[in-house]
């Protein structure tokens, strides 16, 4: 069971209110990440669940108990930290296996779980390695391994492959989503990488000044986001937005339409301008389009688009993929 | 990490070295300052009669006080001048590729090490004595007549010997902060056509100001109060010729037994010593934020 | 900086960089080549420098005469007996300091440096009437109290130096693995700790056992450390060279060694951290 719900839960530090006050629910067994600019209060929101700040205000729930006042240690929780946090005077087996010393639990058990979880990581040839002699994922996967022999009702995790490099990033992503398919626990993934919270989350919480914008499936928010700050955040390349008369028309403050959804064309379209860069990823084409009289825009092509710089191309946003908002920002019906 | 629970523990656990700090601080002083307004000479029994200021007029009006005042600045600043402008010097040589360098860096570092009487005993009899001395062979050798160091240059015999002691803690912490100094910085000062001497002045020199900085407030903490040196070799002589203010309270304290007029120059001493400090610590204070 | 080094230039930088080591080390060195000369050969002229008759006699006759011994075993009670209550006093105030720090640590810590810039003659004179009226005066015990308290603050800082590079994120990870206050400070910062500490140590044990104001105005025959013990030889034996040279070796060889293993340390720590 891990199901945490937090209710008027507010931060300050000194006079400086991180978080003003923020109600969340979050369901046994789902995948939840939350998501926002650095400083938009995530981490501490993170570290407020798991017991590591005190809480301002407000009340925290893990599978129904009240666990506001209680000391991380007896929440039954586990976290995989930005730096990994291993002690580094252990080896990898002593790394796993501290959670369970500290339960109490007898060396045989112990050892069994170890080399469980051990199996699971790929970690069985390094058991005896200290931390400093492992590679970045290596030392991803010992803090996981730690975080899941001890069975916990939820796992944290504060930025976990912020450390690594692109190509471990990708695959150590697929390898939490896998773990979490297998062990069906309650996970919640803080991250500033909107791709992550995409191809992870069962439920992305899209935070900004402390504040939630939106909580929603990742299609949810794709499709409907709820003000232009979630727009904006999600979707990579980010979405384009207009004002003025082209908004006005359609009785908009702005309107914001995705870069894959506006029609290329080399002869007629909506709106007129010159290619300035044009990125080839091979599967897409990103164009970097100089509009007239609107500024740069961003458009996804396919693989194949032949286009260079300077030369003039028309763009068609699809009329009913454009989104719009008010001048308060938020999504009009 | 900040809990409630936390930040009382914590508070618990920094305030026996406060308590004990303070105490020490504190109570000490009290009684110095007390004492220095009494008549109080331990080799004149009877009642100590509050004075006033007397002690104060008289440790300030002394003659020696001048003196002694003129010569701890001279000590403290001649072997500032000697170890710091040697210890970047040496630094410098030591950072430089070479075979031992390991070996070389414990030959310098070793008269760190040494306790002061050793060293000041060492230096006075076996090196400076104008007649069995090192010093004095070579003078007679070179067919010169030798030089009386201590008694003709007292102050500076003793400078000598504390910027001895000095000059391997110098040189030590000015090599280890130009060891830190970032190599691709360098190469991009050459790639930007600095020379060697411009390289010097614009990136090692100011690489080094902090750890100067540094050496220059711990040795003046410790300079301020050289006491042994003087102790062993001069004993302040001839006259008050090598006498600092620290040797100048000992012998009011301790060899006159005069607590009011010993208390009255401790004082002296503590509020000179702060005056240093505060200066001190607002540049090291400038210097350690970043 | 792979780049060659012309071997002229590194001949060079070689011999000047040992011709200047070997200056700065050579009154060490004379000091011991000294105290294994006859008395006649330490004051030869010309001076001998390894040709003459290598004896022992005055490491005996310094160890007969003076009771060289017992101020040897003062000298380590001093030196290890303030460093080990030192540090049972700032281990806890550093570990709060660096691990809970508060808006006033900062301060604290510069108030804890600025008591090192007190004179110690300006207490000169309660100290030594306390620890008269007390009977403290001339007992190990009552200096090491004094070597206490003018080494805590060093002590403060350097451990909080060290402390302050243990991330705190494994302390938190400790707590989220279920570790009790006591399990965490047992198993997981105490190993991470025990090098800071032991550097604190040994660099401390080196100050004290060279401190050299207070163990000369304090003591007098019974607790004499060495410091003060070769004081004793500022006259008239100090004109006996070879036995001057003899107690001299003694008394600095322990911490030279010491010193040497220390080096490394010996900045961070007395640099409070400033440099490393």
């Amino acid at each position: 069971m891990g199901k945490i719900s937090l209710s008027k839960v507010s931060k300050k530090f000194g006079e400086v209110a991180v978080i003003p006050s923020l109600d969340l629910e979050i369901e046994d067994g789902e995948f939840v990440v939350f998501v926002g600019p650095s400083g938009c209060g995530k981490s501490t929101l993170l570290r407020l669940i798991a017991g590591l700040e005190d809480v301002s205000g407000g009340v925290i729930q893990i599978d129904g108990v009240n666990a506001t006042e209680t000391p991380p240690a007896k929440r039954g929780l586990a976290m995989v930290f930005q730096s990994y946090a291993l002690y580094p005077h252990m080896s990898v087996r002593k790394n796993i296996a501290f959670p369970l010393r500290m339960a109490g639990l007898d060396a045989a058990e112990q050892e069994k779980r170890v080399t469980a979880a051990a199996k699971v990581l790929n970690l069985t040839d390094y058991l005896e390695r200290r931390p400093g002699q492992l590679s970045g994922g290596q030392r991803q996967r010992v803090a996981i391994g730690r975080a899941i022999v001890r069975e916990p009702k939820a796992f944290l995790f504060d930025e976990p492959l912020s450390n690594l490099d692109a190509a471990l990033r990708v695959n150590m992503r697929l390898e939490i989503t896998e773990l979490h398919h297998t062990l069906k626990t309650t996970m919640i993934y803080v991250t500033h990488d909107q791709v992550e919270a995409m191809t992870m989350a069962d439920k992305i919480v899209v935070l900004q000044a402390g504040r939630v914008e939106q909580v929603g499936s990742p299609l949810e928010l794709y499709r409907n986001p709820a003000n232009i700050f979630v727009a904006g955040f999600i979707g990579s390349p980010r979405m384009n937005f207009v004002e003025g008369a082209d908004a006005a028309r359609l009785n908009a403050h702005t309107i914001g339409v995705r870069p894959e959804h506006i029609d290329l064309s080399k002869t007629e379209g909506h709106w007129s301008g010159k290619v300035m860069v044009s990125e080839h990823l091979g599967s897409d084409t990103f164009l970097h389009v100089a509009v007239d009289g609107l500024g740069t825009m961003t458009v996804r092509g396919d693989g194949e688009v032949d286009a260079r710089y300077g030369d003039r191309v028309f763009l068609t946003p699809q009329a009913d993929k454009i989104h719009r908002f008010g001048a308060d920002g938020k999504t009009l019906a | 990490m900040a809990t409630q629970h936390s930040r009382a523990a914590a508070r618990l656990m920094i305030s026996p070295a406060v308590v004990l700090l303070l105490g020490w601080m504190i109570i000490p002083l009290a009684m110095t300052i007390y004492f220095s307004f009494l008549n109080y000479n331990l080799l004149h029994p009877g009642p100590h009669n509050f004075i006033g200021f007397r002690n104060y007029y008289y440790f300030l009006t002394d003659p020696s006080f001048t003196t002694a005042l003129w010569n701890t600045i001279v000590l403290v600043l001649g072997v500032l001048l000697i170890t710091t402008v040697g210890g970047v010097l040496l630094a410098l040589l030591l950072d430089q590729p070479m075979w031992g360098q390991g070996i070389v860096r414990v030959l310098v570092i070793a008269p760190f090490f040494v306790m002061p009487t050793v060293s000041a005993l060492v230096w006075k009899n076996m090196f400076m004595n104008p007649v069995n001395g090192l010093f004095a062979y070579f003078a007679h050798s070179l067919g010169l007549q030798p030089f009386d160091f201590l008694s003709q240059a007292p102050l500076f015999s003793i400078i000598l010997i504390v910027a001895w002691q000095w000059l391997p803690f110098a040189t030590l912490i000015l090599l280890t902060a130009l060891q830190s100094l970032d190599s691709e910085q360098m190469e991009a000062a050459e790639m930007d056509g600095a020379s060697a001497i411009s390289r010097f002045l614009f990136i090692t020199i100011p690489h080094l100001t902090r750890s100067i900085t540094v050496v220059i407030l711990i040795q003046t903490i410790f300079l301020l109060s050289v006491f042994a040196e003087i102790l062993v070799t001069t004993n302040g002589g001839p006259g008050t010729a090598s006498t600092n203010l620290t040797y100048l309270v000992y012998g009011q304290s301790l060899l006159q037994y005069d607590v009011g007029g010993g208390s009255a120059g401790g004082i002296v001493a503590v509020i000179l010593a702060n005056i240093v400090a505060i200066f001190l610590m607002r540049m090291i204070g400038k210097n350690l934020e970043g | 900086m792979a780049r060659n080094v012309t071997p002229a230039r590194k001949a060079t930088v070689t011999v000047l960089a040992w011709g200047i080591g070997f200056l700065i080390f050579f009154p060490i060195l004379w000091t011991v080549l000294t105290s294994f000369k006859s008395e006649g050969d330490a004051v030869a002229i010309p001076p001998v420098f390894l040709n003459f008759h290598w004896t022992l006699e005055n490491y005996a006759i310094v160890n007969q005469r003076s009771d060289y011994l017992l101020h040897f075993w003062n000298s380590i009670v001093i030196s290890f007996g303030s460093t080990f209550l030192g540090l049972v006093i700032a281990i806890p105030a550093a570990w709060a300091m660096a691990f809970v720090p508060g808006r006033r640590t900062k301060d604290v810590l510069m108030w804890m440096l600025s008591t090192k810039m007190m004179p110690s003659v300006g207490v000169l004179i309660p100290i030594y009437l306390l620890f008269r009226n007390t009977g403290l005066l001339d007992t190990r015990i009552g200096l090491v109290i004094v070597l206490t308290l003018i080494d805590l603050p060093i002590i403060v800082w350097m451990l909080y130096t060290y402390f302050k590079e243990i991330p705190g994120e494994i302390l938190e990870a400790a707590r989220m693995d279920g570790a009790t206050l006591r399990s965490e400070i047992l198993y997981v910062l105490t190993p991470m700790a025990v090098p800071g500490i032991a550097s604190t140590l040994l660099l401390n044990v080196i100050l004290a056992w060279n401190e050299a104001f207070w163990t000369l105005n304090l003591t007098a025959a019974n607790a004499a450390p060495l410091t003060a013990f070769i004081a004793s030889y500022s006259s008239p034996e100090g004109l006996f060279y070879a036995k001057l040279s003899a107690a001299s070796t003694m008394a600095i060889a322990p911490i030279l060694i010491l010193g040497w293993f220390s080096q490394k340390q010996l900045v961070r720590g007395l640099t409070f951290g400033a440099v490393k």
